[in-house]
């Protein structure tokens, strides 16, 4: 790993709990300005946990986690929504009560300036076509791959620095989960450091710089995502072979 | 034909404040999930705002639509500042409880409220100083319209109105409507959850203060148990409505107030009160999620 930029995001030996049980334990590593970042393993290994803590949706109960070398472990969501990182859920948790357009206002609630929003929601549309014939419709309308882009313009909305998306694959078919992949890094090159947690390793993997392996709850790996690809044992575990 | 004019036009204004009512329960619903049984104590605490800031400023020796309008205001800011209270005393610490602790102590507020509303002003009846007497009676023929009420319809539906407008064309009420959804979700917006929600409170006391004048205005006898029984049955409107649903308490209210109103008047007033109950079973056997209830549209 070089290290010459100093990490954006640093989970420090990150512990989480519901309840009695530790859902991930001593959980360490870091993602990069400019990086996409992979969270992979098998259901049940922490992912979504790791990245609720991230976002301050779960508590951290050991450990630290550091934004720009600020602490934002414990702080409430929309505080840290304030340090510009914003997560576009697991499930594409949007909101099926509003229309698109609603929806993507709501993810500018917090933006740091309000009059790019007719230019940001220009600039979702043009990633998102599909998004603007929908506008006005109910968001519980769109199909499965249409509620998962909105989730990631929403996110969009508020000039992230940082992403974390959440199983964006989920449910999806093989060729809405490639443009969706396709999109990911489309927004990586304009300058978004990327959070990606994934069921999907292979592709996940090809898209991203680094790969975290976690598995029940435990940090196994962080290395480039070219050496874990090439890597027989993440192979065999994780990438079905 | 007059006289069923005459139901309507009483139908719709106790409908009418029924609805100021139920907006607070099926809002708080929206945002909590909980049923709010403290509200009806709110409306109660509204009316006796009012009768105080009246009596203070001497308002019944000079009747005025200046007055009614002051006293509202006093009562309905009065109310937000308790609704807050209630919240951020009894609610608030219990977010992350099981629900069934949360309705606990909804009852527990509002006995709360009831018996410290007999204590600090009485159990007995006071009377509402006629702080807005409009002249005469409107006639049409054979049909008398009290402009009181009138008044009161008017006052009602302009409040209605603007919460509408709150609720969907504000920052707040998108807000609202986000928190209503799913409260994680909201805050990963960077809405701030918890003060949406007092605000919710605040909003929802708020109409059950004006409420709480606007009865004290038509009926003038108030006492502090006075908001039970319109508290159960805006809370009926409201589920005959779809709990939760703002348009749905707002029909649900002017539908149980014409219901009761053409009971009373062509049958008995002896049922005033068990039809709202009535139509409470029958809701829950029939069609739980009320009226509006079965998609789940505009929740706050």
């Amino acid at each position: 790993m070089s290290t010459l930029s100093k990490p954006m995001l640093e989970f420090k030996n990150v512990s989480v709990h519901y309840g009695a049980i530790e859902a991930i334990h001593d959980v360490s590593f870091q993602v990069r300005q400019g990086e996409i970042v992979t969270l992979i393993g098998a259901n049940g290994a922490g992912k979504t946990t790791t990245l609720r803590a991230a976002s301050g949706l779960v508590k951290v109960s050991r450990g630290s986690i550091e934004f720009r070398g600020k602490t934002i472990s414990n702080l409430p969501p929309h505080e840290i929504v304030r340090n510009r990182i914003y997560q576009a859920p697991e499930g594409r948790g949007i909101f099926l009560n509003l229309s698109v357009e609603e929806n993507l206002d709501l993810g500018a609630w917090a933006a740091p300036n309000k009059s790019t929003l007719k230019a940001d929601l220009e600039n979702a549309f043009e990633l998102f076509p599909r998004l603007k014939e929908r506008r006005k419709q109910n968001a519980g309308t769109l199909s499965g791959g249409e509620q998962q882009m909105l989730a990631i313009a929403r996110a969009l909305m508020g000039h992230p620095e940082l992403l974390l998306l959440d199983e964006p694959s989920l449910g999806l078919a093989p060729q809405i989960i490639e443009r969706i992949f396709e999109i990911v890094q489309k927004i990586n090159q304009q300058g978004k450091t990327v959070l990606l947690v994934e069921q999907n390793a292979l592709q996940a993997l090809q898209i991203a710089h680094q790969g975290v392996v976690l598995e029940t709850g435990k940090v196994l790996t962080q290395k480039s995502a070219r050496e874990l690809l090439a890597s027989d044992e993440v192979r065999k575990a994780y990438l079905g072979e | 034909m007059i006289e069923l004019i005459q139901h309507l036009v009483n139908g719709l204004s106790l409908g009418a404040i029924y609805a100021l009512i139920a907006l607070g329960y099926t809002m708080v619903f929206g945002v909590l999930q909980l049923i709010n049984f403290a509200h009806g104590d709110v409306y109660m605490l509204g009316a006796f705002i009012g009768l105080y800031v009246s009596r203070h400023f001497a308002l019944g020796d000079h009747p005025s639509l200046g007055n009614l309008i002051g006293v509202l205001v006093c009562a309905m800011i009065g109310c937000a500042i308790v609704g807050f209270l209630i919240e951020r005393m009894a609610y608030r610490p219990l977010r992350k409880s099981s629900r069934i602790n949360v309705l606990i102590t909804a009852v527990g507020v509002s006995l709360f409220l009831e018996f410290s509303g007999q204590l600090l002003f009485g159990s007995d009846p006071k009377f509402f100083p006629q702080i807005y007497k409009p002249e005469g009676d409107w006639t049409l023929g054979a049909l008398v319209i009290n402009p009181l009420q009138v008044m009161v319809l008017g006052i009602s539906l302009t409040l209605m109105a603007l919460l509408q407008f709150v609720i969907f064309k504000t920052r707040l009420g998108r807000a609202m409507r986000a928190v209503s959804f799913n409260h994680d979700l909201a805050s990963l917006m960077g809405i701030p959850t918890d003060r949406v929600i007092s605000y919710t409170f605040m909003l929802g006391s708020a109409l059950a203060g004006a409420a709480g004048v606007l009865v004290g205005l038509t009926y003038p006898k108030i006492e502090p148990l006075m908001g039970v029984m319109p508290g159960l049955k805006a809370f009926v409107a409201a589920v005959l409505g779809g709990v939760g649903n703002v348009v749905g308490a707002v029909v649900g209210a002017i539908t149980l107030g014409l219901a009761e109103e053409f009971l009373v008047g062509y049958w008995s007033p002896n049922y005033r009160d068990a039809l709202a109950f009535a139509i409470l079973i029958l809701i829950l056997l029939f069609k739980p999620t009320g009226l509006f209830g079965a998609k789940r549209t505009e929740k706050v």
